[in-house]
This record gives structure tokens, sequence and C-alpha cells, in this order.
């Protein structure tokens, strides 16, 4: 394993930032707004590397909140009148500085789902592929962070091209894959130190991050009950009574992958689009008649832990489908913990 | 890497008003490209995208048979944007299709045996290409015995009225056409519920009997106990479902009902199968 030194006060740090630019689209972690902190194209400004979660997670960078696939013209004198078209796509390089291993891992698993034996999806899959992640290790867990018990960790590797560790005045990197070589390669950042030394450094700061988690998430029973079983438990009622469908917990979520599809037009022209969705809204399941299967909120919020918790960990037996980032706990305005609930779940004996 | 969003060009080759109240309208479909045509390779219970240039997309069974060359046919009731849009389209105009889609009916495990098919209103349309798929001279010897019960409101509501006339006078399928109410003096088959109807004239449940039921949920509702009572087991009861969707392709969150999507795992279950998943259909 490669370890790569950064000093950050040389200047080689911003420097590198700087130099990758050329090659690459650069996101990372930027001040929006008071306190709210997203990824960002970073241009000149330098990613601010101490705040732990971003807002929203970095979900979008690979799957915008609106994508155009197709395009067409409605106009009747033009030959392809009617015709879809496959829109231009940007298909520069992008790197995602900063990330953290949480949200890198979440792409892994939203890939099962766009990218399968029967059919793939070319946008999330190119997009994906042409992202670089360098990612961040976290030294301090969130007091909502739960990414361990999850199944991942503040220092988990899986999805990430590069793992940054801060060692406050320089950084130890790991470089994981050949496209996180690439990227160190394009930032001129080459000073290879003794991997030995370098390896055991970091896993004494990962030691000492695990040692701090307050929080966690009970999942190692799900596995055994039937669906129906915890489909059909009583607590669903209680457990969605607060929630106002506002649909926060998806939009912030790294794993929430559901989307609409919706063909906008201006005058002749017009384009077929992408957009996120959530299955905390009752139009997403309404049928043209008018017949909605899910059409409480009680039967959407089952639907959404029933997802993460149980029909996602059937159908692939890789874990649930959560990395345990804490942002739908931290934002959801009426306390709906996902971590009670898999705890509910997880302890649910029906009795017959 | 192939792009499963992107519609097949097609042409409307022809369009028939099916029923009285104009609501439904069967659709034919060329394709543009001949090797688009190649590509579209289907099974009688498997589904399609109608893209609607400007307006979106909707998932319609398949109406033609695999043993229909040459064309598509979709039967596309007037609901929403989408489709009372398409009720507007002419002769020649250009469209999209992408597909197919979905499982379909399990051929392979109906060969050699008796089908039952029990359809109610305007879910007659993938049993209509499964009934010409079967009578085709190729195949009509690798099944067994076929009886169809098909119930619509009205005479006037039933879809595809001359190939039923012209099923009725064969004498190796069993047709046994009811609506609800007559209004037409010179009606002269049944009069009743499709679940009386089945309970009077289906075959009984043998282990080489299946039965395959697609229609409105209250259909479905009612002649799900007849079917029991004439000891149809759950794995010998096939139903084809629908919700809505988007992407077709089991990626878009929407059609599931547990861990199954109905675009992508469906449509056609059986009933066996439904019973282990949330009934969210």
């Amino acid at each position: 394993m490669k370890v790569i030194r950064i000093d950050r006060g040389e200047g080689k740090f911003r420097e590198g930032l700087k130099l990758l630019q050329n090659s690459y689209v650069a996101f990372g972690p930027l001040k929006e707004d008071r306190e709210v902190y997203n990824f960002k194209i970073l241009g000149d400004k330098t990613p601010d590397l101490n705040i732990q979660n971003t807002y929203l997670s970095p979900k979008g960078i690979v799957f915008p909140q609106s994508e155009v696939m197709l395009k067409y013209t409605l106009d009747e004198t033009k030959e392809d009148c009617n015709l879809m078209k496959e829109a231009e796509k940007d298909k520069k390089p992008k790197a995602v500085f900063g990330i953290r291993p949480c949200d890198a891992a979440s792409f892994l698993i939203a890939k099962r789902n766009f990218d399968t034996a029967d059919y793939k999806d070319p946008y999330w899959i190119s997009s994906y592929e042409a992202t670089t992640f360098a990612g961040l290790a976290c030294n301090e867990p969130c007091s909502t962070c739960f990414c361990k018990s999850a199944g991942y960790g503040p220092f988990n590797e899986e999805g990430l091209d590069l793992l940054f560790v801060d060692f406050n005045s320089y950084f130890l990197i790991k470089v994981l894959t050949p496209k996180g070589e690439e990227l160190m390669k394009k930032a001129n950042w080459q000073n290879v130190v003794d991997s030995d030394k370098a390896l055991a450094d970091i896993l004494s700061k990962k030691t000492s991050c695990e040692d701090k988690f307050t929080t966690s998430i009970a999942t190692s029973n799900l596995k055994s009950k039937t669906i129906l079983e915890l489909y059909n438990a009583p607590f669903w009622e209680e457990e969605s009574f607060a929630c106002l469908n506002c649909g926060t917990c998806t939009f912030v979520c790294p794993t929430c992958w559901c989307f609409d599809i919706q063909d906008e037009n201006c005058g002749c022209d017009g384009v077929r689009m992408k957009n996120w969705d959530s299955c905390m809204f009752p139009l997403f399941t309404l049928h043209g008649t008018g017949h909605n299967p899910r059409g409480n909120k009680q039967q959407r919020v089952r639907q959404r832990f029933m997802h993460k918790l149980k029909y996602y960990l059937d159908k692939y037996d890789k874990g649930i489908q959560c990395v345990g980032c804490g942002r739908c706990v931290r934002l959801c305005p009426v306390n709906i913990d996902i971590r009670r609930i898999s705890e509910k779940m997880n302890g649910y004996k029906a009795c017959n | 890497m192939q792009n499963p969003y992107l519609p097949y060009p097609v042409r409307i080759a022809e369009i028939i008003t099916e029923t009285e109240d104009k609501n439904l309208k069967t659709f034919k479909f060329t394709f543009l490209k001949k090797e688009d045509e190649e590509n579209f390779k289907y099974r009688s219970g498997q589904f399609s995208e109608l893209s609607v240039t400007g307006k979106g997309e909707i998932p319609i069974g398949i109406a033609s048979s695999p043993t229909e060359k040459g064309f598509l046919k979709f039967t596309v009731n007037k609901v929403g944007l989408v489709s009372s849009h398409l009720h507007t389209m002419k002769v020649g105009d250009i469209m999209g299709i992408r597909g197919p889609m979905g499982n379909s009916y399990p051929w392979d495990i109906l060969e050699g045996k008796n089908v039952v098919i029990i359809g109610g209103g305007f879910a007659f349309t993938t049993l209509r290409s499964s009934i010409i798929y079967m009578l085709n001279p190729e195949n009509r010897p690798k099944f067994k015995e076929i009886n169809v019960i098909y119930g619509a409101r009205t005479p006037g509501m039933l879809l595809y009225k001359e190939e039923l006339a012209s099923w009725e006078k064969r004498d190796d399928i069993k047709m046994h056409i009811t609506v609800d109410a007559a209004n037409d003096p010179n009606w002269k088959y049944n009069v009743g519920f499709v679940p009386t109807i089945t309970e009077k004239k289906a075959p009984p449940a043998d282990k080489d009997t299946y039965a395959i039921i697609c229609g409105p949920p209250i259909m479905i509702k009612f002649t799900q106990p007849v079917l029991d009572k004439l000891g149809y087991t759950h794995d010998h009861i096939i139903m084809s479902l629908e919700n809505r969707m988007k992407c077709g392709i089991g990626m878009c969150g929407r059609c599931n009902i547990g861990k199954e999507f109905v675009c992508k795992d469906g449509p056609v279950f059986t009933l066996a199968e439904l019973n282990k998943t949330p009934k969210e259909y």
C-alpha cells in the first residue's frame, strides 16, 4: 500500500488542489450560508475539512437532483420531430475531495440498484465511473453517527480511491486504486513515505475514533424475520404518527435513489429528465384510477424503513441500505429516528 | 452501454375505438427501423412503456402476440395526461416504445397444461395476446384444454369483439363471454358477474390446470374465493399486477411490493408468491 504525505503549511496542498482542477471538476465541502456546508465546485476556494457531515449528502454529484436524459423537438417542420435523442453529456472527470467514508460507501449501495445484470442506467454509471473519490477519514464521530454499527466505519475504504487522514499539520494519504494514483499524479502530491510507520499511525487514529462512538444501530436479527412479520408489526402506527411527509429524510439521505421521469417543454424544444423523488409523497405511487397502494403516511413511513432495513437486506444480502451518516436523525423535524425503528424491528416477535 | 431509457421510434399504423364509451382505443404501431423490430422480442404477459414525446410515458400491457409479426398492439384506457393525449393522436403520428418489460406468463410451466383465462373489463389485453399465442397452429398442440371467461359491464364494453366472435366458433377453445347486464335483446351469451360465471363454467382444479386472472381489484377479490372453492391451489393461480411505474426496469423505486418490483420481477406473480408479499398494489 502506497502512502503519501502532504504538509499543510507548505502551500503544496493548495497548489495541488489548483493543479488537479486542470484535469477534474473538483468538489469539496464549502460553506454555503451561515452554518450550512455542502459539496460545491471548489474553484479557487479551499475545502473546509473541519466540518463533519455536510448538510446534503454528495449523492447529487453522481446522481443530480435534476438530470436531462433525452431531448427532442416538437417542431413539425423538422425532420426529427418527436424523435427522442440522447442529450450531450459533460464527460469531464470529477473529483470529490473530502468526502466522508460513509458517503463514499453509499454509492456502492446505490450501484446495486443502477448497475444490474439486466439493465444498466447509463447516466448513473458513467457519472460514477468518471468520479474519483478522495475521502477524508473521520477523527471524531458526530453525536448522531453510527456508521460503524451500520457495517462501515470512520476509516472505511470501500468506495474510495484515496483516504486522507488528517494529522493537523499534515495528511497521510492511502492510495487505494489506480484512479486515486492518477489524481495524486495530477495534483503533484508524490511524497511517498515509509508505509509501515504511516499505516501504524493511521491505525491508531482509527482505533481512537472508533472508541468515541456513542450510538449504534441494531440489525443482527433483521435477516431472520419474514417480510410480512415486520410489515404487519403494530409499531408502525406509533412510529409514523408524527411524520409530516416533508421528505427531508429521503432528500438528505445518501442512499435514497428513487426518481421520477418528466418531460419538460420550452416552446418547441423539450427534454426528458430524471428528478429525485421520494417515497414519502403520496403522488409517488398514485394510480391513474385514483387508487393508491401507499395512500396514507403510515404505509409510506413503513415503506421507507422496510426498504432500508429489510427489503434491501433480503434482496442483495449485503447489509442494510444505510451507511449511518445520521443526517435523517439530525434533520427530521419530528425526531423520527432510524436507530429507534431498527431496534424495534430487530427486537420484534410476532405473537401467533 | 445500451440506454434503457431511449425509446424505439414507432409510427401509429392504425387506431381502433374498442368500446361504446370511446374510452378504450387499440393502437397498432410499426417500427421505424427494421433492426428495432428484430430486437423487440417479447412473450405474452409482458408490457412496454409507450412514450408520447413532450408528455411522458405510460406502462401498458402488450396486446399483440409474438406470433403476429410486423407490428405491436396496445389497448389504452383514457385516464391521465399521457393516455388522454395519446387518444387525440392520429394514424401516421410518430412516438416511442420502450421494452419489452417485465417477466411474462409462465409459458414454460403452462405447456402441456389446461389453461383457464379469467378476465374482466379492459384488463383483457395481455390475455388477448396469450389466446392468440396459444391458438397459433404451431403452439395449439402444446396446450390441453383452453377455457376463457371474459366479462365486461355491457356488450358494448367488450374488447376485441370480432375476435371474440371468431373464437366462439372454434372447437379448440371454450369461450364463456359474459356481461353484467345486457341492453341488447339479441345478446346470446352469458349474463352475470365474472365470479358467478367462473363458478359455473371453470373446469375443476387438478395439478395440470392453471388459472390466469387479470381484471379490476373487485373482480379479483370475488373470483379468488370461487377458485379456492373449486380447489385451485395458490401456485396454480397466476395474476398480473399493475402499479404506478416510471422507469419500467426496477430502478425508480415506486412499484415495489415488498422486495419485488412489479415492473421487473413481475408483473406476473402466482397467488402463492403474492401471499408472501405486502398487498401494496
